[in-house]
């Protein structure tokens, strides 16, 4: 890291904002949802808990924005002398990409939470329209981060699993360059589609027209990387580990999530189902089957290197499995009811909506229980799990060169690359020769 | 596409044996300090900071934009003279400190010492006029949308002028450590500069937004 100090401030930054975000509770919570549109937002009863919610969130802005620095300054002028970017690990590219949006989108976040709190407190009238203020102004402002905010939280799980796929295929990774290319594309892209958001909020037409071309067009190269990923795994040796599990995983629900969102960057679909359960599908297939699995997958894969000791396969698998039943279970039949018109942050339906939600149930209760054989099982390995060495998954990028877990320097002499993070495959290659010193 | 890694690997493979040799050597001692990035990372926040300050300038415009009349109705004119007079001070500082950074180019520590104490003159000259351009408007921060904007864009940007002078006050206490500004290593120095031009720039684009493009 090329600031250690400014990451630590960084992290220490969120516990407190945790703090003021959980004590809304306690002062006439915040009611407004993640996106505190205004006039929801300016409820007089709420204000102090939506004051609260502002400066947490403000907070956490800062701190991700200190920590992007860190990234980007890291990546660009910190690599071994013998790494150019071309042999840069997907997941670092990935978050040279995330952290780019973070540095340019948060702070527009930041100035619109600003004019809220303001409008809040101070009696100016920015988003009141009473006072000739504007609030779809907030909403353009909101999704103009929180557009990009959806690719913060997707690109390093997209990163997370090109790392993953190719260890346990044994194959080099499908379209290194492609892959990398669309994340930096995905990044660029991502700040010109934002209004996909606000179909429906009055949005005139030809800004209609333009924000669905545009999400369509960033599907492209999203369907760059599935379509490596398929060929990664194409006619690999495929060891079907936890970790590899969760990967594929993330492939498959990831694309039924795309899907469903080019569904809805589609505008006469999206004034039919905005705001029902079918957004609430689209976004838990993206983030739940996407950034979730892609972080199991991570836990799995990289808990040897991390604690020095392997996760139980068994139990590992057992959690893949009732994972990956609950959450089709839970999330599948949500397409369903919001075609039928069941609207989203409603609690109470019409009964016609009832055998469906027994089903979201049910899978939401098994999806809670799934979770118990993942915990178990890190407490239980952390302490007693068999002791792992130092590239037990025959890995070639940087880290296994080191020991498990890595010591506090990592690497005592800056390593010299002789191998390419993705070199699989290869005939006559010992894994274990990665670098020379 | 797929043959990259293994095209750049061929690539360092071939790497010639002195130069492996050469990283071999400088990477000899475990303790090794890397380069100093903090100007890197500085120009990063600046980055982020522009972009709170673009998204401030285009609310400021979309306001405008769906405002039936701007400036509103019965809004009292904006005096001009004074903000002006400002904004060349503002300026011609920019070029002051700028000087500083030859001084210390050339090891002259007074020398720079006395540009950054004359910019740090000029800015709170800058923010004293700020503060009696305030009390002298017929308008408040609650004077709807013009009074809101108004208010807003120049305290932000009056305090990152305040953070500007303290800035460069802390340079120059620090100035007074022997050896702590040298003609190679003056990162403070450098920081400061770059802080107080985007300081100035921002205030260009914000002189012109509220007070000359009607
Ligand atoms: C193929 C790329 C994608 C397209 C074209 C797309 C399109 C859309 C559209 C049009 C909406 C608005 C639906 C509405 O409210 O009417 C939406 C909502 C949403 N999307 Fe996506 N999406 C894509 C990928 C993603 C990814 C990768 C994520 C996150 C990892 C994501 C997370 C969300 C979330 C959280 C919402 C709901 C926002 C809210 O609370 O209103 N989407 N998407
Ligand atoms: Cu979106």
């Amino acid at each position: 890291m090329a600031f250690p100090r400014i990451n630590a401030v960084a992290f220490w930054m969120i516990p407190p904002a945790a703090v003021l975000l959980m004590s809304s509770f306690f002062f006439g919570p915040a009611q407004a949802g993640w996106t505190s549109y205004p006039p929801l937002s300016m409820d007089p009863a709420t204000l102090i808990g939506q004051s609260l919610w502002l400066s947490s969130v403000i907070l956490l802005g800062t701190s991700s924005i200190l920590g992007a620095i860190n990234f980007v300054t890291t990546i660009w002028e910190m690599r071994v002398p013998s790494m150019g970017i071309w042999q840069m690990p997907l997941f670092v590219w990935a978050m040279f990409a995330t952290s780019i949006i973070i540095l340019v989108a948060t702070p527009v976040l930041t100035g619109a939470l600003l004019l809220l709190s303001f409008d809040l407190l101070m009696g100016t009238v920015f988003f009141n329209p009473t006072g000739g203020g504007d609030p779809v102004l907030y909403q353009h402002m909101f999704w103009f981060y929180s557009h990009p905010a959806v690719y913060i939280m997707i690109l390093p799980g997209m990163g997370l699993v090109s790392e993953i796929l190719p260890v346990y295929a044994r194959k080099p990774i499908f379209g290194y360059r492609a892959i990398a290319i669309s994340s930096m594309s995905i990044a660029v892209l991502g700040f010109i589609v934002w209004a996909h958001h606000m179909f429906t909020s009055g949005t005139p037409e030809w800004m209609r027209m333009f924000f669905m071309i545009t999400s369509m067009i960033i599907a492209v190269p999203t369907g760059i990387k599935v379509f490596s990923w398929v060929a990664t795994v194409w006619g690999g040796k495929l060891r079907l580990t936890p970790a590899m599990l969760f990967a594929m995983g993330f492939v498959s629900m990831f694309v039924v999530g795309g899907l469903s969102g080019v569904m809805l960057a589609s505008v006469p679909i999206d004034i039919h189902v905005t705001d029902t359960y079918f957004v609430v599908a689209h976004l838990h297939y993206v983030l739940f089957g996407g950034s979730v699995f892609a972080v199991y997958a991570g836990v799995y894969h990289w808990f040897p290197k991390m604690t020095g000791r392997f996760l139980n396969e068994w139990w590992g698998k057992v959690h893949f499995y009732s994972t990956f039943i609950g959450f089709n279970l839970c999330f599948l039949p949500m397409h369903k009811l919001g075609l039928l018109g069941m609207p989203r942050r409603v609690a109470a339906y019409d009964a016609s909506f009832l055998d469906l939600n027994v089903l979201v149930s049910t899978g939401g209760f098994l999806l809670g229980v799934s979770t118990l054989p993942f915990l178990g099982n890190v407490i239980y390995s952390w302490l007693k799990g068999p002791r792992a060495t130092g590239n037990p998954w025959e890995g070639l990028t940087l880290e296994w060169t080191t020991p498990s877990p890595p010591p506090v320097e990592n690497f005592e002499r800056l390593p010299v690359l002789t191998v390419g993070p993705y070199d699989y495959g290869h005939a006559g290659r010992d894994p274990s020769e990665i670098v020379r010193h | 596409m797929q043959t990259s890694p293994n095209e750049s690997e061929r690539l360092i493979l071939a790497a010639p044996a002195t130069e492996m040799a050469h990283e071999h050597e400088a990477t000899a001692h475990a303790h090794e300090e890397h380069p100093d990035l903090r100007l890197f990372g500085f120009t990063l926040f600046l980055v982020s900071e522009a972009m709170l300050f673009v998204g401030l300038f285009v609310a400021y415009l979309a306001f405008r934009a769906v405002a039936t009349e701007w400036p509103p109705a019965g809004t009292p004119e904006l005096e001009v003279i004074l903000p002006a007079i400002n904004t060349v001070i503002l300026v011609a500082s920019s070029f002051v400190l700028h000087q500083s950074e030859a001084a210390v180019k050339k090891g002259d520590i007074p020398g720079m010492r006395a540009w950054f104490i004359a910019t740090i003159a000029m800015g709170a000259v800058f923010l004293a006029g700020q503060v009696y351009e305030y009390t002298q408007l017929e308008f408040t921060l609650q004077t709807g949308l013009f009074g809101g904007t108004f208010f807003v864009l120049t305290g932000f940007h009056g305090l990152h002028v305040l953070v500007g002078v303290l800035l460069m006050s802390g340079v120059v206490v620090r100035s007074f450590k022997k050896e702590h500004y040298t003609p190679q290593k003056h990162f403070g120095v450098e920081a400061a500069n770059l802080y107080w031009h985007f300081v100035d720039g921002v205030w260009i684009v914000l002189f012109l937004l509220l007070y000359i493009v009607k």
